[in-house]
């Protein structure tokens, strides 16, 4: 049915916001109650996201649950939401993960409870903004929105170094969302020029005419704010210090949603509207993904922190998500959306054990455990699920995104798919390394013996977890037949695009090389000129 | 040449005569007694003289005429600039209600200043001579000089008027030297004449026409606190009482810009290509420094101080862009800018104590914990001043960098925002004290009058308000500026 009257996004959007200005109201010493308001209303809101995925058309390419009202109608500022196969899956993790991040932080959060909860709500409006906006200034004000409840989050209730880890977050993300601000505003006046409408509707600019030039210019500036955000090498240096220091939600909802803002970003923003300059980019962005890919795995084998241990795996596999989207192929670019659900679901299960492990030693050093398998052995059961379908084990959902990736990236480019698959194989190396390290062989520390196994709400949390590791691992195809016709939509349209624009450049060809030549000037590569000129100079 | 001036042109200034006339009866009042009840008494006229102010101005909204033989004229631009001076007034008056209570400056005098200010600000952007300007900005400029100075006892207070005093006359002295040339140069000063003039087929721009240019600039960029004029900025800030504080970094830089918006997009626009290029200069330097220095204050009101320098600079991009329609942003920018700064003062005051300002950063640490009222509220100033949505800085920076975008100047929009993202750091270091650290010693109770909460309430709505539907004040702005 795809379409329904009743404003489900929006509902979605405000509800937690809702929640958060009821929480103001609290008292605070009210703690457990402000927990199970917390609970209920992520577990209501994830209740009203279900219908999405029942409801939702998936023969169709167009956006579903679409609700337009005009916010600033003579600027072309619009109130748009609206979500295709693309989103929907990202939508339905964030609300997923929410409820795991609340019961997580139960026990962790002992100080300023009222406060946590709201920065959280808070957090969870502007996630699902972003991923539902569909007009560049509504999107680019959640986006920005989502800064500060993870600052908080950071800041408060991180670990000793949080200032210093909150700050860098905060600035590497303002640097580069502020360029691509000023790329809409070039987009929209340059759209303006060609169109005659002022308007920030995502989905009227992809029909816009970029020359190549400015193209390469807005590429790059969404580019690097996307790139920061995912984060790709060489700007992903705020990640392992962020993740490191939040509290365990927090690392939860950065690896399990945040970063996905940026792979999501290159989705429906910077490719399709620049798709000429997105394939000319294509060998720069798979070369820095599998830098990523293979750096982030080395340095992983090195880290004596759990959490910066999968801190830097998460650069990884992020790694893969933008090698399998830049391949662009259908098997590249499915694997990519489902990478993103996949390390929410694996990474963010890690996140949690380590937060669960955390909360018994205080301690996230490699080296202060050893043997942890003898007096937690139901924790090591999770442990090792999680682990192995991070690193990709057939029948856990890694191995259908790793393995569509590397196929997409094989078929894109023989090396690019090679020197993939060796980032499998570092992978396996640092997680069983870790695993090792951590549970097995003989309890050395004292400490370590009288560890209490798993409670209830704790084997409850992780439960959710494998479930949904082996659901995605063994049936993947409910999965991919929502997103099938929107990938394929996608390509299409970008393979289009790309084709129109190659056309307009001029690219060399036999036949006419004169007739080409006033295109190209229109086209503002002055040097091409210059050169025919240098090679007829009676002309 | 006949000079008539019929009682119709006094109907048009019923706004500018209200002010005035409250200003001497608060003069009048002040004289039988010196006591708090006298002055309260004074800041209740001042009340009720700019509230009666502000409605008349709104009943002249749209209107338009030349009066006093056009030395003087009544627009949507003037008229919306006058209504951000009354609301500086309005804000800034109910907080001194216990302010003034609290430092001991108990003199009615206080608010007749207050009042000639604003009236001085209101003559400078309606007028349509250079004469009239000059005498709004020294009516306005004499009564700030003696109000940062009226804390006699404290040092601070005393250099800081004597400082912007003697800086101040001579960036006056600059701005009548600069409007002397241009005289000698076209022999008008009347902003209209002088456009027909530059306008006309024959004109070449002389040395002695572009020095005028250039002295005007320098006048005015003092005014509005640009580099390299704005060492004064800091120490007046600092020193000043903290209400003035507020009053001076909005009113002033409001005033300036409205001047300086009239004379340079109505007589001097087909110029623009000489001295947007001056303005350029001044803008990025203006951004640079402001957001750089400010990174290493740790008093507050100093710190407040670089960002208006650097917020002056944001300001300036628009006024460079050159785009009629787009220069909007500037009025929209200041009036967004006067509820975060404000806000913001109103901040600072309520943590000070008689003789115990409070304006190190320090004194803020762990303020979260013990009154989240006013930390949540001092956070949503500084995002604001951040540029953080849905707050309205946000809007307004959208609005700036879009019109250099449509000039296309990249680059001053590019040194823009990421000088905004560095000013990021010093805004989220006061968030960080306030949230993330623990009190150094104990802050006391404090003093949450209903004047202080009033006035934060007004500009946290205010904020909200034009942060999420800014369409209104958007229209309004764009409407005054169609007189260029």
């Amino acid at each position: 049915m795809g379409q329904c009257s009743f404003p489900i996004l929006s509902v979605l959007v405000f509800v937690p916001l809702l929640g958060a200005v009821t929480l103001l109201f609290v008292r605070r010493e009210h703690e457990s109650y402000i927990k199970g308001f917390t609970l209920v209303f992520s577990i209501i809101e994830f209740a009203i996201s279900l219908p999405l995925y029942f409801y939702f058309d998936e023969k169709t390419t167009a956006m579903q649950f679409v609700e337009k009202l005009p916010w600033f109608p003579e600027w072309g500022i619009s109130y748009y939401l609206g979500i295709d196969g693309i989103s929907l899956l990202l939508v339905l993790l964030t609300t997923f993960l929410t409820i795991l991040c609340v019961l997580c932080s139960w026990k962790a959060i002992e100080t300023r409870v009222k406060e946590y909860y709201v920065t959280f709500l808070v957090l969870e409006t502007a996630m699902i903004g972003t991923l539902c906006a569909l007009d560049l200034v509504l999107f680019y004000v959640f986006w920005e929105l989502m800064l500060i409840p993870m600052y908080l989050l950071i800041g408060v209730w991180g670990g000793p170094r949080r200032i210093y880890a909150a700050i860098k977050f905060f600035l590497f993300t303002m640097v580069g969302s502020v360029l691509m601000l000023l790329a809409i505003f070039a987009l929209y006046f340059h759209y303006f020029k060609t169109a005659g409408v002022y308007t920030f509707d995502v989905l009227e600019l992809y029909k816009a005419q970029v020359p190549i030039g400015l193209q390469y210019w807005l590429f790059a500036a969404f580019a690097l704010s996307f790139a920061i955000k995912v984060p790709m090498f060489p700007v992903h240096t705020w990640l392992p210090d962020a993740h490191t220091e939040a509290p365990t939600a927090g690392s939860v909802i950065l690896a399990g949603v945040l970063l996905k803002m940026g792979t999501y970003g290159f989705l429906r923003f910077a490719i399709p509207l620049f798709p000429a300059a997105a394939f000319a980019a294509v060998p720069l962005m798979s070369i820095l993904a599998l830098i990523g890919i293979i750096y982030g795995a080395i340095v992983s084998m090195m880290q004596p922190d759990l959490k910066r241990l999968i801190a830097f795996s998460s650069v990884s596999h992020l790694g893969y998500v933008m090698l399998g989207m830049f391949a662009f192929n259908m098997q590249g670019v499915e694997g990519s959306i489902y990478q993103m659900l996949n390390h929410g679901i694996s990474t963010g299960g890690l996140f949690l054990i380590v937060g669960m492990i955390y909360e018994r030693r205080h301690t996230r050093m490699i080296a202060d455990f050893g043997g942890l398998s003898t007096p937690m052995p139901i924790f090591a059961a999770f442990f090792m699920i999680v682990t192995l379908s991070s690193l990709a084990l057939p029948g856990t959902n890694g191995f259908v995104g790793e393995f569509l990736i590397l196929l997409g990236a094989f078929r894109a480019n023989k090396l690019f798919g090679i020197l993939g698959t060796t980032g499998v194989v570092l992978g396996a190396v640092y997680m069983f390394w870790m695993f090792q390290r951590v549970m097995f062989g003989e309890v050395t520390k004292e400490a370590n013996k009288k560890l209490v196994d798993l409670g209830k709400r704790e084997v409850l949390i992780l439960c959710s977890v494998v479930f949904f590791i082996i659901l995605m691992g063994v049936y993947p195809k409910m999965f991919f037949k929502k997103m099938d016709s929107s990938v394929e939509g996608f390509l299409k349209f970008v393979k289009e695009r790309n084709a129109q624009y190659l056309a307009l450049e001029g690219a060399p060809s036999p036949v006419a090389p004169v007739k080409v030549a006033p295109v190209k000037v229109a086209l503002d590569t002055g040097l091409e000129t210059a050169l025919d000129k240098l090679k007829n100079p009676e002309k | 040449m006949e000079f008539m001036v019929s009682a119709e042109n006094f109907w048009w200034i019923v706004p500018e005569i209200v002010v005035t006339a409250c200003a001497l009866l608060v003069l009048i009042v002040s004289v039988f007694d010196k006591g708090e009840r006298v002055t309260t008494a004074c800041g209740a006229i001042c009340l009720v003289g700019s509230l009666t102010s502000l409605l008349c101005l709104l009943s002249i909204w749209g209107e338009s005429a030349d009066v006093f033989n056009g030395l003087y004229t009544i627009d949507p631009f003037g008229t919306f600039f006058k209504i951000i001076f009354v609301i500086i007034l309005v804000l800034v008056t109910i907080i001194s209600l216990r302010y003034t209570a609290r430092e001991e400056i108990l003199l009615g005098e206080y608010y007749t200043l207050l009042m000639l200010g604003v009236l001085g600000m209101m003559v400078m952007v309606s007028s349509n001579s250079f004469i009239t300007i000059f005498i709004g900005l020294e009516v306005m400029s004499l009564a700030i000089y003696v109000l940062c100075g009226l804390m006699r006892d404290s040092v601070k207070s005393v250099e800081a008027s004597l400082k912007y005093f003697l800086l101040g006359a001579f960036a006056t002295a600059f701005l009548l030297y600069g409007i002397a040339m241009i005289f000698a140069a076209t022999g008008t000063i009347d902003l209209k004449e002088l456009n027909v003039f530059v306008s006309s087929r024959g004109f070449a721009a002389t040395p002695v026409f572009l020095g005028g240019i250039a002295l005007l600039i320098v006048g005015f960029g003092f005014k509005i606190a640009s580099v390299p004029f704005h060492m004064w900025t800091p120490d007046v800030y600092e020193g000043a009482p903290t209400s003035i504080t507020a009053y001076m970094a909005t009113g002033v830089k409001a005033a300036a810009f409205g001047a300086f918006l009239r004379v340079f997009y109505t007589a001097l626009l087909p110029l623009i290509s000489d001295w947007s290029m001056m303005l350029w200069v001044i803008a990025v330097l203006t951004m640079v420094v402001g957001n750089v220095i400010a990174l290493v204050q740790t008093n507050l009101k100093r710190l407040l101080a670089y960002s208006s320098i650097a917020h002056a600079g944001y300001l300036l991009i628009a006024f460079v862009a050159g785009d009629k329609a787009l220069s909007s942003s500037v009025l929209f920018y200041l009036i967004v800018y006067t509820f975060m700064n404000i806000g913001a003062f109103t901040v600072v005051i309520l943590l000070g104590r008689k003789g115990e300002p409070n304006e190190e950063i320090e004194s803020y640490a762990g303020l979260a914990a013990r009154h989240p009222f006013i930390a949540l509220s001092m956070s949503i100033f500084l995002l604001s001043l951040t540029g953080i949505p849905p707050l309205a800085g946000f809007m307004g920076k959208f609005y700036i960098f879009s019109s250099a975008i449509k000039a296309h100047y990249y680059w001053l929009a590019v040194i823009g925002v990421l000088s905004s993202a560095v000013a990021a750091y010093y805004y989220l270091r006061v968030l960080m004290y306030m949230y993330f650290k623990e009190p150094e010693r104990e802050l006391g109770a404090v003093d949450l009058s209903p004047a202080y909460v009033i006035v934060i309430l007004i500009s946290i709505a205010a904020l909200l308000y034009m942060g999420i539907l800014p369409r209104e004040v958007f229209l309004l702005a764009q409407q005054s500026v169609c007189i260029f």
